[in-house]
């Protein structure tokens, strides 16, 4: 039995504790908003905060962060007004939408640990998350928006 | 795409549904009052689209799409598939918009897999908007109508004097919302297109304004937003399934005793083979069902498999494009003769030509190919991210051999499409296994499955070829493209590209050159060929836009104006007099609508090249190419200021133009054009699938990799030409990629000096 607080309500994981975070959060804790995108930590697109860092859900077993506090997309923000999430909105960023929420969890766990982060910065930050629409640069203007307002 | 099979009895023919259903419900000889918007409603002429030779062909009927709550909730159908292209946004904002209606009280839903009663669903060919936006404009403006007309009757006045604004019938100081009028309104007579006041272009609130957020957004960064993968139902299972590593191959022999030892494996199931051409049947092989998808991996990786590959096992795409090449030199079937070409050259002054050549590509939408089915007795549900739902539904139909009737097809969000959601073959894989499994049954692709297995983009050599005179002009132009045809997927293979290839820039290369021969070489495929965003037009850009930089350096002349040279004064094509083919594919559209019009493609060049500063001087190592492509019926230019710094290519500015028509959402034009840029140095830079011995050598983003956040085209404009609603609107999705990838080489060959003829072209020079 693995336990573990997810989205700050503890949660408890009686299945095979060598399934990547991504399949149980998503297949068993009901929590879909994280998304599967390569399976090899090459995409970004499963991005959760473990204990505030933004991991790769799917390199992460769930015996990696028993007794640790996990955060999904759907509790970034209790109402979904994170300054990342409605960065997002203000300039409309998404197309298809699908690696948005890895993305908005990478660039909220950068600014966490970096609220002032310069372009370059937040370029290097966000380059493990890739968008096949192609939203980079509205993304790249969100996460300064977020940082600092404008 | 898929019409244009259909047209050749490829693929079963959907319903006809005679439009004599719709009159039938207004009742013969129904009159509509004909009343006046505001104060300036007017008529717009309609004008016929390809549209309406779709299969099933488009529907205009308010009762279709919408429905009004009691409380004023407006619900629109959006009945094309969201991938991305802000569809599902953009097509209800226009029927909102000449409905009146208060976009903040708008709910959309979406359509199930239903052309008899929605029209065609096919999402793809960026059709949504250029087929729709005048069925939408009906749509709402009939309701406007009809409101009008239940206030009238309500109030006892005459209809004409009730003015219909923002969710709400007024007259005098009477107000009615539509909540309140809905029933009667909704009962009433649907007017026709000419009975309707249309809102004049000034008048519209949301239309041509770009103000309006996606109606996904909050779901989408919330998490809340529910794609393919994300529908759960009750005593679901979950597969993956191991398929044939070279397209034709199948199972000998599998031994599933280890994998039926992981704990959650449910079952392991062999599925039916399918021998090319197999249209989107699925390709067979081994899959595991489990109850969660993990097991289901960890079990797929413990079966044994045999293998037999068939008859593309000695397929390998290194020596196949250097026999591509050789087949490009030497004169192909001959499509096109304007002139005397022959004679051209063999008068020429001197004649200078160029291969260029393009890999395999493969879609690789974020949300790789997943489908939950639940197949009972009672039917068969389906869940799914598809651009085309009622292909699936009857794909689906035929593989289980049951009535279409009772199968849904219920649309998600696409997490990205670009032509592989089309085919629905993984649909149909989930289904198998729910009928076989007994319970609803989620089909998960990997990514190495979505690599491995896919629809590839084809692969092609362009061979260009001029006849110059004394004075350096371009007196005949000789274009042999050779590529393995989607037409391959579908029947028998012929070896040659068909109209609808051969339209995309092939017959239709726009410049003014007296002698033209178009022809096609041979080439058979040994693959899945499908359609990728843009298609084939990916590499006939890159070849002409290319050969249009090279052939400016031969003869010492500046991009821009070889450019303009070559396009010549603006013309509209006289397809007879230039020679064209009759049976040339405009996108499926009427000429006389959507002609070809030289002006247009030049207006973009300079509007792009003029908004990049085209000429300004540049430090070394650096400088602006130039390509300009019409695809989907519009026109886009690319200016690409290329820098290279260590060997490294970079993109720090890029201009986009595109004219495509009128512009009913710039707001969602733009990041297209915006997602093309980086899609299109994708192209340019990196997307190479290769084949040895019949198999894909890529698996992931390790070895297929994408441009990512550490070097896209960085500060991208994008001109968005400024039309009337009497231009007709244009494809969008699709016609920004062509022009980025020549664009890009013609700058890095004006930054080094190197010219790269290969796509991919690699990201360090």
């Amino acid at each position: 039995m693995t336990k573990l607080m997810v989205n700050g309500v503890a949660r408890e994981f009686d299945g095979d504790d060598s399934m990547p975070l991504l399949w149980a959060l998503r297949d068993s804790l009901e929590l879909p908003g994280t998304k599967y995108g390569c399976g090899a930590g090459l995409c970004g697109a499963c991005t959760v905060h473990v204990d505030g860092k933004a991991v790769r859900a799917c390199q992460a077993s769930v015996s990696d962060v028993d007794g640790k506090s996990v955060t999904t997309i759907e509790g970034l923000d209790p109402e979904g007004e994170h300054r990342v999430q409605q960065a997002w909105r203000e300039l409309n960023v998404p197309q298809c939408g699908f690696c948005q929420t890895g993305q908005i969890m990478q660039a909220a766990a950068l600014l966490e640990e970096n609220p002032k982060p310069s372009d370059d910065e937040i370029l290097t930050a966000m380059a493990g998350n890739v968008c096949r629409c192609g939203c980079y640069q509205r993304i790249v203007q969100a996460v300064r928006l977020a940082s600092t307002g404008s | 795409m898929l019409k244009y099979l259909e047209e050749l009895d490829l693929q079963p023919v959907g319903l006809a549904v005679s439009k004599l259903s719709r009159r039938a419900f207004l009742g013969t000889g129904a009159t509509f009052a004909l009343g006046v918007f505001a104060t300036r409603g007017e008529a717009f002429p309609k004008w016929p689209t390809g549209g309406e030779q779709m299969p099933n062909g488009l529907r205009d009927d308010p009762l279709i799409f919408v429905s009004i709550d009691p409380d004023g909730t407006v619900t629109l159908v959006a009945h094309r598939s969201e991938m991305g292209t802000g569809s599902r946004t953009s097509l209800p904002m226009v029927m909102a918009d000449e409905m009146e209606a208060d976009w903040s009280r708008v709910r959309i839903v979406q359509a199930e897999g239903d052309e008899p009663k929605y029209g065609n669903q096919d999402t793809d060919g960026s059709r949504s908007m250029r087929h729709h936006i005048q069925a939408a404009r009906k749509i709402g403006g009939s309701v406007r109508h009809m409101m009008q007309a239940a206030a009238g009757q309500e109030w006892g006045v005459p209809a004409e004097e009730v003015v219909v604004e923002n969710h709400a019938a007024r007259h005098g100081d009477k107000t009615l919302g539509f909540g309140e009028l809905a029933e009667v309104a909704m009962a009433l007579p649907v007017p026709q297109h000419d009975q309707i006041a249309y809102k004049s272009e000034d008048q519209f609130r949301y239309v041509g304004k770009g103000e309006v957020q996606i109606t996904d957004l909050h779901d989408i960064t919330t998490g809340k937003a529910v794609y393919g993968a994300d529908v759960t139902v009750d005593g679901m299972l979950y597969a993956v399934a191991a398929r044939p590593p070279v397209v034709g191959g199948k199972v000998l022999t599998f031994d599933a005793t280890e994998a039926m030892a992981v704990p959650g494996v449910i079952g392991v199931y062999e599925l039916p083979h399918s021998i090319p051409p197999a249209g989107f049947a699925p390709l067979g092989g081994v899959a595991v069902v489990a109850e969660n998808t993990w097991a289901a991996l960890q079990a797929r990786d413990r079966l044994k498999i045999d293998w037999e590959d068939g008859p593309h096992g000695g397929y390998s795409s290194g020596p196949f494009m250097e026999a591509m090449k050789a087949t490009a030199q030497d004169k192909g079937n001959v499509l096109r003769t304007r002139g005397e070409p022959a004679g051209a050259f063999s008068n020429a002054s001197r004649t200078f030509g160029q291969t260029y050549t393009q890999d395999h590509m493969a879609h690789i939408p974020m949300e790789p190919p997943v489908a939950l089915a639940s197949v009972t007795e009672n039917g068969v549900e389906i869940w799914a991210p598809v651009q085309s739902p009622y292909t699936t539904r009857t794909d689906v139909a035929k593989a289980l051999e049951v009535d279409p009737a009772n199968v849904r097809v219920n649309v998600t969000l696409l997490g990205g499409g670009f032509g592989r959601k089309s085919k629905a073959d993984f649909v149909t894989e989930a289904a198998l296994l729910s009928r076989e499994a007994g319970a609803p049954v989620r089909m998960q692709w990997t990514r190495e499955d979505d690599i491995r297995h896919c629809y590839y983009h084809t692969t092609s050599a362009e061979r260009i070829e001029v006849a110059l005179d004394d004075a350096g002009t371009v007196t005949g132009w000789r274009h042999n493209s050779v590529a393995p045809s989607i037409l391959s997927t579908f029947a028998p293979d012929g070896g040659h590209q068909f109209h609808i290839e051969s339209g995309m820039g092939h017959l239709d290369m726009p410049f003014d050159i007296a002698n033209v021969s178009i022809e096609n070489g041979e080439a058979f495929a040994h693959t899945r060929i499908g359609w990728f965003r843009s298609v084939s037009n990916i590499p006939r850009a890159w070849a002409i836009g290319s050969f249009v930089g090279d052939l400016a350096a031969e003869l010492g002349k500046d991009q821009r104006e070889m450019w303009l040279e070559l396009i010549g004064a603006p013309r509209t094509v006289d397809l007879a007099a230039e020679g064209y083919p009759e049976n040339f594919w405009n996108y499926g559209e009427p000429l006389a609508e959507f002609p070809i019009e030289t002006g247009r493609l030049a207006n973009v060049l300079n509007v792009a090249a003029d908004g990049i500063g085209y000429g300004k001087d540049l430090p070394d190592g650096e400088a602006i190419g130039l390509a300009v492509h019409r695809s989907f019926v519009s026109y886009v230019a690319c200016a690409a200021h290329v820098k290279v710094q260590d060997g490294k290519i970079s993109i720090p500015e890029m201009h986009l133009a595109i004219d495509c028509g009128y512009a009913a959402n710039p707001e969602r034009i733009r990041s297209q054009m915006e997602g093309a840029s980086v899609m299109g140095m994708t192209v340019a830079l990196n997307s190479s699938i290769t084949f040895e011995n019949g198999a894909v050598e890529q698996s992931n983003y390790n070895d297929y990799d994408v441009v990512r956040s550490d070097n896209f085209p960085g500060s991208v404009v994008t001109h968005i030409i400024d039309h009337p609603f009497s231009v007709h609107a244009t494809g969008v999705g699709e016609p920004g990629v062509p022009p980025v990838a020549p664009a890009i080489a013609n700058g890095l060959f004006l930054a080094t000096g190197q010219r790269k003829r290969a796509l991919p072209m690699g990201a360090n020079v």
